[in-house]
């Protein structure tokens, strides 16, 4: 029997294979999701139960990782529901640990609390298009949305970053 | 005057939330997964207390006459 087949058979050993074939991709989704390694970490084993418990769900002859992704995505985005009014985004995985000096302290800090009070399904695109740059298709999969949708969250996104920016008192247009 | 406003917010948003790139996954997550799986086991009853509960519907049965006593004392 194959390895995917004895999984969706209830197969420990084989779900063992999957998850240690498998961890690394779906933590690092996650992590540019959520943003800390500690909650992506609980994520990734959320998500593989979920994978677990579902396993009758799933057809041998589909593709595992898509699927994974799939419900890792859902994982994140339950969480960034959960958390959105608890937490700002944290910053422990930034590339850049010194600000860009074009960017002033206090609008980075704007930006920030504009951005952790977007809805959690326009965070989700917002973070993984704009901030990640992924690729519209591949969100959409991760998603399960149309690449369409994704393109329209996306830019409502944006305009309501600008307008929470506006409220705050930032202009954008004029020079920071 | 939109469009050019939007395209200014996404750079600033570049800039001020920088890209993830520690991503790298430093621990085996097998152990915590293995713990959760076992904490998600159905409850199971020991067979010792079904082997009880049988023993005790079974003397019910067989002397209902001491229900009343038993609920007097409970």
């Amino acid at each position: 029997m194959e390895l995917l087949e004895r999984f969706a058979a209830g197969d420990l050993d084989a779900f063992e294979v999957l998850f240690r074939q498998h961890q690394k991709q779906v933590y690092a989704w996650i992590v540019r999701i959520v943003r800390d390694s500690g909650i992506a970490e609980d994520l990734t084993v959320e998500t593989f139960w979920r994978i677990y418990r579902s396993r009758a769900r799933f057809d041998p002859a589909g593709n595992f990782g898509a699927w994974a992704y799939r419900i890792a995505t859902n994982a994140a985005l339950d969480h960034l529901r959960k958390s959105r009014r608890e937490t700002e985004l944290p910053e422990d995985l930034a590339a850049n640990p010194q600000p860009d000096p074009a960017v002033r302290r206090e609008t980075r800090q704007r930006i920030h609390q504009a951005f952790s009070q977007l809805p959690a399904k326009y965070r989700l695109v917002a973070t993984l298009a704009l901030i990640e740059d992924e690729p519209y298709e591949k969100i959409a999969d991760a998603a399960g949305i149309p690449a369409s949708l994704v393109k329209v969250r996306v830019f409502r996104a944006v305009r309501m970053l600008r307008k929470q920016l506006t409220s705050m008192g930032m202009e954008i247009g004029a020079r920071r | 005057m939109n469009q050019h406003n939007d395209k200014e917010l996404r750079e600033l948003l570049k800039q001020a939330i920088a890209p993830a790139t520690n991503t790298e996954l430093t621990r085996d997550l097998w152990p915590q997964m293995l713990k959760r799986l076992d904490q998600q086991q159905p409850f199971q009853v020991p067979w010792f207390d079904w082997a009880l509960a049988a023993l005790l519907s079974a003397a019910l049965l067989l002397f209902p006459n001491v229900i009343p006593a038993l609920l007097y004392h409970l």
